[in-house]
């Protein structure tokens, strides 16, 4: 009987009732953000890391011999950062022209340029630009291809989608700040007679404050629950219908687990901030109090 | 005990509803409250039990400055204060037992060491069968004597009374009065507002008498604390 968490009849709060309700929308909504976020970030590491760790050195047919591949190898070789150098026999470099020209067009005397794939040690970042001049000393008319050129673009929106994502997920937290705000005033209200006389009894601040926040853990909690169970739907079945597209530049529309685990800081996330928020303001409001 | 010093008080830009007030409580002391409806009694207690503060002079409660006492310490000196109030003021949701226990949950006592002593306490003011009931389903009188209750529970060192005995019949009233002196006896200082001039008389007590928003002392049969 006496055991009873509130003196406060939250239970006869009618705006309290649409707080699990906003909670919940706003998890889900945080959730599929985030997830995206997260997807997004993956897509961009795998894409700079490809990008970091790999060279391509290209030399035009008419200067591609075994004596100059042999050299341009050898100098690759003694390059400071690279780990690998591996020439690609004419036959595989013809092949990756097929799907894009056709292998009729690709195995008649379609002119192809001898390929040299180059491995760099994690994390470096080697200079194109400065490596091709330096290898055209030896071989007129090499090239060197580090890819950034165009998926550096790539990269770049991925980035600025990543940042948007976050960006999107802060907003929806600050809408459900003010939803709680709205909500505890609503509650300071109702309650205020009660509050009066607990006040006057001797209460401290922190164990009125206490009450409020304990109501709004457990409406956030409802909330953040259920929106984000809704969320791990919508992205199972998201993940489930794109499980058949194979596309070499298309994200991945699965999540880790990782990912999941990195999921499940919304809805503590939602509840941590319901419960400070309510404190806050209830604090805020008993300082007026004599 | 409780010291007023020249205090005055007006809500707002309004007038004074109480000017000049000037008195002292010794420890133990029993006093009446009375006046005129309107004559700042309401007021006066709540000035006592820190829910106002003076717009001028000074109050000085169990030997605090009240005017320069942090506000983080005034909730451990409401705790030494127990209040009924005209209204009775109980929760609707919280059964007799839990109105009453109140004040010692605020007050972080620990629940298998409350419920004993409040289900004692509301026997003793007639109410050992109607612990669990709610205040809505309580006569006046019932509820009156759950606020009472609820004000003492804590063993006050100053315990303040608006009305307690309005919603009563007569020899309730008396029993009260009698509650009201044994805890006077145990040590708690008294003052109790009340319009009743037979109870007044009756229990002779010094009486404290608000008119126009100010202050006069009568001094009663029984021993006076001391009045300035």
């Amino acid at each position: 009987m006496l055991g009873r968490r509130t003196d406060l009849p939250f239970e006869r709060d009618q705006s309290t009732r649409f707080l699990p309700w906003i909670v919940a929308l706003m998890v889900f909504l945080g959730g599929l953000m985030f997830a995206a976020a997260l997807i997004v970030a993956d897509t961009v590491d795998s894409w700079d890391s490809t990008l970091t760790g790999r060279m391509t050195v290209q030399i035009p047919q008419a200067a591609a011999t075994e004596a100059s591949i042999a050299t341009l190898t050898g100098k690759l070789e003694v390059t400071p950062g690279v780990t690998g150098v591996r020439p690609v026999p004419e036959a595989e470099a013809r092949a990756l022209l097929i799907p894009w020209l056709g292998e009729a067009v690709v195995n008649t005397d379609l002119p192809v340029p001898a390929l040299i794939d180059v491995e760099l040690a994690a994390g470096v970042r080697t200079d194109a630009a400065s490596l091709a001049a330096s290898l055209s000393q030896l071989v007129p008319g090499v090239t060197v291809d580090n890819h950034r050129a165009w998926l550096g673009a790539l990269i770049n929106l991925g980035r600025t989608a990543e940042i948007l994502a976050f960006v999107i997920l802060a907003m929806i937290a600050a809408a459900a700040v003010l939803a709680v705000i709205f909500t505890t005033r609503s509650g300071l209200a109702v309650h205020a007679a009660i509050i009066e006389l607990l006040h006057q009894m001797g209460a401290q601040d922190r164990y009125i404050a206490s009450q409020f926040q304990f109501q709004a853990m457990m409406l956030a909690l409802r909330g953040g629950i259920a929106g984000a169970a809704a969320a791990a739907v919508v992205l199972i079945v998201f993940a489930w219908v794109g499980r058949g597209i194979d596309a070499a530049f298309l994200p991945p529309l699965t999540l880790s687990l990782g990912d999941w685990t990195a999921l499940l800081i919304v809805p503590a996330a939602a509840v941590a901030i319901a419960m400070l928020t309510a404190r806050l303001t209830v604090l805020r409001a008993l300082a007026r109090m004599p | 005990m409780l010291r007023f010093e020249n205090v005055g008080m007006r809500y707002g830009i309004g007038p004074e509803v109480l000017r000049d007030i000037s008195f002292t409580l010794a420890p133990g002391s029993f006093h009446f409250l009375t006046g005129s409806s309107g004559a700042g009694k309401t007021t006066l207690l709540k000035l006592m039990y820190l829910a106002l503060r003076p717009t001028r002079g000074l109050v000085h409660l169990f030997d605090n400055d009240i005017s320069v006492t942090p506000r983080s310490e005034l909730p451990a000196l409401r705790r030494r204060i127990g209040v009924v109030f005209q209204d009775f003021r109980l929760i609707d949701h919280l059964t007799a037992v839990e109105n009453v226990a109140l004040p010692l949950r605020v007050n972080g006592v620990r629940h298998g060491e409350i419920d004993t002593h409040v289900r004692e306490l509301l026997s003793w003011v007639g109410l050992g069968e109607r612990l669990d009931a709610r205040p809505s389903t309580l006569s006046g009188g019932q509820q009156q004597r759950v606020a009472i209750a609820r004000a003492v529970i804590n063993r006050p060192r100053l315990l303040l009374a608006d009305e307690p005995t309005g919603n009563v019949d007569d020899h309730i009233a008396v029993r009260l009065m009698h509650l009201f002196e044994e805890l006077n006896k145990a040590g708690t200082t008294i003052v109790i507002a009340t319009h009743n001039n037979v109870l007044i008389e009756e229990f002779g007590h010094p009486v404290l008498q608000l008119d126009d928003g100010e202050l006069t002392v009568r001094r009663g049969r029984q021993p006076a604390a001391e009045v300035v």
